[in-house]
């Protein structure tokens, strides 16, 4: 491929790829996000290839693999172009099928299209399942259009045209109107201004300047920056190039956690590829804008998450922040003025430069504009990232996009923003979902993780997880975090152990008081958010694990029991069978007996019974 | 390790003191830990005082600074993958094996190891099992997966639980 010497060369390219795959009549797209790998799409795609092969279609039927569409329950996922037909659940076996009856002769294959667990009924397209139907997907929606391992794909469906734009007639200073007009505030957690950020490292003085982009994304539950970075990391890349030149930097990173093998690889390759195009190097496409980024790979540390930490990593020292009275926009990266943005970030702004700061600035609340993706997880029954409008009530993310209770078990609470944000319970379900909604209620956007809580969850336990997560990835830098944490984790151990006392509810809330306002950085400062967000809204289940010395959730293992339901156990023996510790006996057909005293509450024998007959209290 | 093989890594790096990290993980990646040997050669290679290596190589959670095990058994310890019982999972872990997480069984064949979020939290609870995630795990599912793994390194099941 030669090198892009000039802007008009690009869209010669684009015009090129398209007339080559003319030819291509139908598509088919795999999920190929860690998500869907892990419930085994590779070997799909191999049985494809071959099926395909054997039939001589592979020069008229275009195979792709790409990154994550979102819908990981269903995985491995498929869609097949023209028609946009939707297949979940796909095995290598189906193949043969699929090519025969959907490809060839353009009939459905009814039973791998998604049921609609509520009416039962078969779902032919993407656009009509609830799951998709509720959102607008505007940075999700290209995962499926391109293979992310390919410049050509991005390129095709008009990736690099908002560096195009860019470099064939807007000023710096006009980029940075367009992203400040836009609305656009980080997607990391932070929700700082990217248009004033990038104004403050434009003026700040030094040289050179750096971009960097965030995708240490430590937060427990979110997974969106894997799947951007993974799924079509051109676009992230040409955010950054964007940025790079309104601000004048001309060296960036992104700095990726080692714990995405796949994402890291990815980025590499869309670096690599956009050298070779003549899109990153010297002299981009001729205009004498010269800008390259280097991939730097995380050693799996949370705070590293956090700006001056990050940069200190990048600088090969141990992610340790330090005071932020000189912000990293004016010195960061080699004390040179650095801009961060999250990946997130990133990726909204080719959008924005495309389609105009008003486009994006229509949606959204009065503070918060556009799309946020954020990862629903946890006990409810449509797992996977959503991208909605900023302002969307929690109820819709949860009832209508995430199909409600997985099991029956009533929702009590979503948790958002990870370790650094709150608990909020089913009566706040109403709230619009936007920086200041949440803030106010106690809780933040963070970086979008959404997990969802039921009655089988245990708020303190909740509460006591997100303290030993911190505690564990404290750096240690500071005593308040440092200390503070470690004794506050002592208190809910207590408590969750069946040693609490009610002086010891006042305690923490003091603890709590001195960690946020004395520690250093953002860790620590936001670590009790956990902590105070459940005392707010689940007290009664701390009294409960305090005066009753009983786990509501069953959760907790020093206040609960097992015992079996003699209505609902049918005496097939199963977990007498599986049962490590033989706490279990009874005769055959006959309800089993839980021997208290040997049982060690592993939840072998739950996990095992088929008839829901293990009871828990 | 290797002498050449650690060169081969370092070749990139000379006089780079801000390649650490990466110098470090691309070590542990090839060779499953960071021996002394290996710090002291990076110390001279990259002009970086030998502390700040052993800094490093202890602040991060990547870096082991003990060989690993045949076999490297991951729980994801994600919020997602809590609130769907991954501290059950961990719990069976630590019976079957008898350590805990960041240690390696006398033997030598298992590792146990928690990380906080893989990023799979859709499918969780998830397991690392050698690099492959095995979702929606059970602590009985768990149990079977360590009893083949052991019957196929000729060892003898051990029946107790913690």
């Amino acid at each position: 491929m030669p090198e892009l010497t000039s802007v008009q060369s690009l869209a010669e390219l684009r015009r090129q790829i398209t007339a080559r795959r003319a030819s291509f009549k139908t598509t088919i797209t795999i999920c190929g996000g860690t998500g869907c790998s892990a419930s085994g799409s590779q070997p799909v795609v191999e049985a494809l290839r071959r099926e395909l092969a054997g039939r001589g279609l592979q020069n008229t039927v275009l195979l792709r693999t790409t990154g994550c569409h979102g819908f990981c329950e269903q995985g491995p996922l498929m869609v097949i172009d023209p028609g946009g037909i939707f297949y979940c659940h796909v095995t290598p076996d189906d193949a043969a099928e699929i090519v025969a009856r959907t490809v060839v002769e353009g009939q459905v294959v009814e039973r791998l299209l998604y049921t609609d667990p509520v009416s039962g009924r078969k779902i032919r397209t993407e656009s009509e399942i609830p799951f998709y139907k509720a959102q607008n997907r505007v940075l999700l929606s290209l995962n499926r259009l391109v293979d992310p391992t390919s410049i050509e794909d991005y390129i095709a469906i008009g990736g690099y045209a908002a560096l195009e734009k860019v470099l064939a007639g807007m000023k710096p200073e006009e980029v940075i109107e367009q992203i400040k007009a836009s609305g656009l505030r980080g997607r990391g957690g932070g929700g700082f201004p990217t248009g004033r950020k990038w104004e403050s490292c434009r003026a700040a003085h030094g040289s050179p300047k750096y971009v960097v982009c965030n995708a240490d994304e430590g937060d427990p539950g979110a997974y969106m920056d894997r799947s951007l970075l993974e799924g079509n990391p051109h676009s992230v890349l040409e955010g950054m190039i964007i940025g790079a030149y309104a601000i004048g930097a001309s060296h960036g990173f992104i700095y990726v956690r080692r714990e995405y093998p796949l994402a890291v690889k990815h980025a590499r390759q869309a670096v690599e590829q956009a050298r070779e195009y003549g899109l990153l190097g010297k002299n981009i496409l001729g205009t004498g804008f010269s800008f390259d980024v280097e991939i730097a790979r995380g050693g799996g540390a949370f705070v590293c998450g956090e700006s001056t930490a990050l940069m200190a990593s990048l600088e090969g020292r141990p992610g340790e922040p330090r005071a932020k009275d000189v912000h990293t926009v004016e010195a960061g990266y080699r004390n040179k003025p650095t801009n961060l943005n999250n990946v997130e970030t990133w990726a909204n702004v080719p959008h924005i430069i495309n389609r105009g700061a008003q486009w994006f600035a229509a949606m959204g609340t009065e503070g918060s504009k556009g799309t946020k993706i954020f990862a629903l997880t946890g006990r409810v029954r449509n797992t996977g990232l959503v991208e909605v409008p900023m302002g969307t009530a929690l109820r819709t993310i949860v009832f209508d996009i995430g199909g409600g209770p997985s099991n029956g078990a009533a929702i009590k609470a979503v948790q958002t923003g990870g370790p650094s944000g709150g608990c909020l319970p089913a009566e706040k379900f109403d709230l619009p979902v936007d920086f200041e909604a949440l803030d106010q209620a106690g809780s933040m956007v963070g970086s979008g993780g959404m997990v969802v809580m039921d009655e089988h969850t245990c708020m303190v336990d909740v509460a006591r997880y997100f303290l030993e997560f911190l505690l564990d990835e404290s750096c240690g830098k500071c005593v308040p975090c440092r200390l503070g944490i470690d004794r506050m984790l002592e208190i809910l151990n207590d408590i969750t152990a069946g040693r609490g006392t009610p002086q010891q509810i006042e305690l923490l809330e003091d603890l709590a008081q001195t960690v946020a306002q004395a520690s250093l950085c953002g860790l620590g400062k936001t670590a009790p958010n956990p902590v105070l967000s459940t005392l707010r809204y689940f007290r009664h289940e701390y009294e409960a694990h305090i005066r009753d010395r009983k786990c509501p959730a069953g959760v907790c293992r020093a206040l609960i029991s097992y015992s079996i339901d003699a209505a609902k156990c049918t005496g097939c023996g199963v977990c007498a069978a599986a049962c490590p510790s033989g706490a279990i006996s009874g005769a055959k057909k006959q309800p089993h007996t839980i021997d208290a005293g040997k049982c060690t509450r592993c939840g072998i024998c739950r996990s095992e019974c088929r008839f829901n007959a293990i009871m828990v209290a | 390790m290797h002498s050449d093989r650690l060169e081969s890594l370092l070749e990139n790096s000379r006089g780079r003191p801000d390649r650490l990290i990466e110098v470090l993980l691309d070590v542990q990646d090839s060779e499953g830990y960071i021996s002394e040997h290996a710090m002291r050669r990076i110390a001279q290679v990259l002009g970086v005082p030998l502390m700040n290596v052993y800094s490093a190589a202890t602040f991060y959670k990547a870096f082991s600074l003990t060989p690993r095990g045949k076999h490297t058994c991951t729980v994801c310890m994600g919020t997602a993958c809590h609130v769907r019982g991954a501290p059950l999972l961990l719990h069976e872990l630590e019976g079957q094996l008898g350590v805990l997480p960041g240690m390696t069984t006398p033997d030598g064949l298992f590792t146990v190891e928690r990380v906080n979020c893989v990023g799979a939290c859709a499918m969780g609870p998830v397991v690392i099992l050698d690099g492959a995630y095995r979702h929606h795990m059970t602590p009985a599912a768990l149990r079977k997966v360590i009893r083949q793994l052991r019957k196929a390194e000729g060892q003898a099941e051990v029946k107790t639980n913690a």
